[in-house]
């Protein structure tokens, strides 16, 4: 990773996360749309899982992923090897610039001027759709929830819905102003007209990017997971294909993959399976008929290697990118996905992007979080979200100086203020003796105590001191 | 140093020493000795919970269901293999019988005929290498004679399954026909038509692929 801070998305300034989220909830269109999906899908994903020992499964899925990250640089260059034996070019990429470099020279040396994309979450944290635009080549997104979130010039609020924020109206309006499309609410006539004017853009594009699911080192296939065809489309129609992939996908053994199915989709939609598990190995070899002449892959690492250097922090990579923390997070559900300002919103977005823009920038999300336990209750390869937002707030506030820093931005959070009345706290705690004498004296002037206590009292009301310490009252019932 | 030697040098000089691999243990995934009957009545129950079609028929008369599958839907073209017993069963019965659509052979390079292919195809029949009776999927292995496509492009994609080649589950399909020792350019599991609830949620078919998928089951 370089040294300055990766911009956000659109350059939104992930640190004014209070002003978005209390906009955010003021809108009860927001908190309509939110609510609404957010409840479905738990239910929907509640009963998918239904007849399953799902407990070991979420093991086993856990031990898939962790089994990968042990071998994580064996299976690179495995999964290199067996894609170059297989016909499809391999790219390695420091960071989110480098990458989408990369694709633009693969688009120039093919002379390319036209880019039709599937979902890809990478890509987004590459921001490569601004950065082609600006190298004169048009990319469109060709999944309709990433489709409408480009015609309105937004980003995704969902990794998996990306136009969960919208309601039908606002989506028709949208089509209709940008598109030329009927002022409709029928979503069978909306979907129709969208396939109608990206059948067009399928049969012209000259490359097209995706996203991967998983990596099998052992056979070089690149899985993805879809419903609409779009990422069918994507990875055949063109004759050139360009797979963006972070470095932490790749899994040993094509058997991983099973396991792996069975819980991103039914955590992720509720679904038993995607309409579509898409398996690459390679491109069109000489005498079929279609498929790409030419498969691209870019490992991006853009800071996961060095989330891999901590014991505690790598569990943050054997993410699947199901979503399912957020659709279970409290705080998610009512200020969006938008309000977080970054790439992956919600749990998992408040544990990788600190990361990416820094603990500086990414200062209050490890924050944004009542740390009520859900999102790791439901992750389907059991990552400790909470023990990890508990850590990233250690880092933000911590003041060691002796040790090199984990995340960058590490203590730009710190106030010393703050640390000198813990220092204060922690040492009369060890001393009972000035304890007591503190806590009796707390007791004697209770009367002075202030009635507010800043955002505490906001909603509630000031807890009171006893008229009496606890020893105190112990010692009275012992007499 | 290039990119991929520093992320690797990276990755192979931790900072927090090896890693231990824990084991993988995938008995949670396995599933009692069905019969074919009830893999069937299972595949059928779920693909049909996700607007897939089935019809149950045989070795002769699924030409027939076919034929009044596509009437219903007034299909005007059909898109068939060239060498597989499908494509060659089908166009041997369109001699004498005018219920059938007028047939198309997928045996050019797509880039010669894509126009056609993309506004003026009705259906497509594939074979496939099997199905997945507790997921409700259909393996395909797109190949020379069954290009990508057939089963992605035309809004109605009817897709012949033996029954006898139900297996009960994903793993167990992947570990019976040994997929490890090689892959072939695109595999596919396909289950339901295309689909999106991108718009608020609201389940609409046919967004980019087909909009309806029919399995002729051969007992």
């Amino acid at each position: 990773m370089t040294e300055t801070a990766q911009q956000s998305p659109h350059h939104i300034d992930v640190k004014e996360f209070h002003p978005r989220a209390r906009a955010a909830i003021h809108n009860p269109q927001i908190r309509q749309n939110f609510r609404k999906a957010m409840d479905g899908l738990m239910s929907k994903r509640k009963s998918a899982f239904e007849g399953w020992d799902l407990e070991t499964l979420r093991d086993l899925g856990a031990n898939i992923r962790l089994r990968a990250l042990a071998h994580l640089p064996d299976l690179l260059e495995q999964l290199e090897q067996k894609l170059t034996e297989n016909g499809i070019t391999v790219h390695w990429a420091s960071d989110g610039d480098e990458a989408c470099k990369i694709v633009r020279d693969i688009c120039l040396a093919r002379n390319a001027k036209t880019v039709i994309k599937g979902k890809s979450m990478v890509s987004e944290e590459m921001e490569l759709n601004h950065y082609l635009e600006e190298q004169g080549i048009e990319a469109l997104e060709s999944d309709l929830g990433e489709y409408i979130v480009q015609l309105a010039e937004e980003t995704p609020s969902h990794i998996i819905m990306p136009a969960i924020h919208k309601n039908t109206e606002e989506i028709s309006q949208l089509l209709h102003d940008k598109t030329g499309t009927d002022l409709s609410h029928d979503v069978e006539y909306l979907t129709a007209s969208a396939r109608l004017q990206l059948r067009e853009k399928f049969m012209n594009a000259d490359v097209g990017v995706s996203g991967v699911n998983f990596a099998v080192a052992e056979t070089g296939t690149l899985c993805l997971v879809e419903n609409e065809g779009n990422g069918r489309m994507t990875t055949t129609v063109p004759p050139c294909h360009i797979a963006v992939t972070g470095i932490e996908k790749v899994v040993p053994k094509l058997e991983d993959v099973t396991a792996l199915l069975a819980l991103l989709t039914r955590s992720a939609t509720g679904q038993h399976i995607t309409t579509y598990f898409n398996m690459i190995s390679g491109p069109r070899k000489a005498n079929e008929l279609d498929g790409p002449e030419e498969v691209h892959v870019v490992l991006v690492d853009n800071g996961r290697s060095t989330i891999y250097q901590d014991d505690e922090l790598l569990d943050t990579l054997r993410c699947i990118r199901c979503g399912a923390c957020m659709n279970h997070c409290p705080v998610y559900t009512r200020v969006g996905g938008h309000a977080y300002g970054t790439t992956y919103p919600g749990p998992i977005g408040k544990i990788l992007m600190p990361h990416m823009v820094g603990l500086d920038e990414g200062r209050h999300l490890p924050t944004a979080s009542s740390l009520c336990g859900a999102c790791g209750e439901v992750c389907p390869v059991k990552i400790p979200i909470p023990d990890l937002l508990v850590r990233l707030r250690q880092e933000s506030v911590d003041g060691d100086k002796l040790h090199p820093a984990k995340v960058r931005g590490h203590g730009a959070k710190r106030s010393n203020m703050e640390a000198m009345i813990w220092k204060g706290w922690s040492w009369m705690h060890a001393r009972p003796g000035i304890y007591r004498m503190g806590t009796r004296l707390g007791a004697r002037f209770r009367k002075l105590q202030p009635g507010k206590l800043g955002g505490w009292t906001q909603y509630r009301t000031a807890p009171k001191l006893a008229a009496k310490t606890l020893h105190e009252r112990i010692k009275e019932r012992s007499q | 140093m290039s990119s991929r030697d520093a992320i690797l040098q990276r990755l192979r000089h931790r900072t927090g020493g090896e890693l231990t691999a824990p084991e993988c243990d995938f008995s949670v995934l396995n599933r009692p000795e069905w019969s074919t009957a009830e893999k069937l009545d299972m595949f059928e129950q779920t693909i049909e919970s996700v607007h897939g079609e089935v019809h149950r028929t045989t070795e002769s008369g699924w030409i027939d269901r076919l034929a009044e599958i596509l009437q219903t839907r007034g299909a005007q073209t059909l898109l068939i293999t060239k060498e597989h017993e499908i494509g060659k069963a089908l166009r041997s019965a369109t001699e004498g019988r005018e219920d059938l659509p007028h047939l198309l052979i997928y045996d050019e390079p797509v880039e010669s005929w894509q126009e056609t292919l993309f506004s003026d195809v009705d259906a497509g029949i594939t074979s496939t290498r099997g199905g997945i009776a507790e997921t409700g999927s259909l393996i395909l292995w797109p190949s020379v004679d069954e290009p990508r496509l057939m089963s992605l492009v035309p809004p109605i994609h009817i897709a012949v399954l033996k029954a006898s080649e139900l297996y009960t589950t994903f793993h167990h399909a992947m570990q019976s026909q040994n997929w490890a020792a090689g892959m072939p350019t695109n595999a596919l599991l396909i289950s339901g038509p295309s689909k999106t609830a991108d718009i608020e949620q609201t389940l609409a078919y046919g967004v980019h692929g087909p909009k309806e998928l029919i399995v002729l089951v051969i007992e």
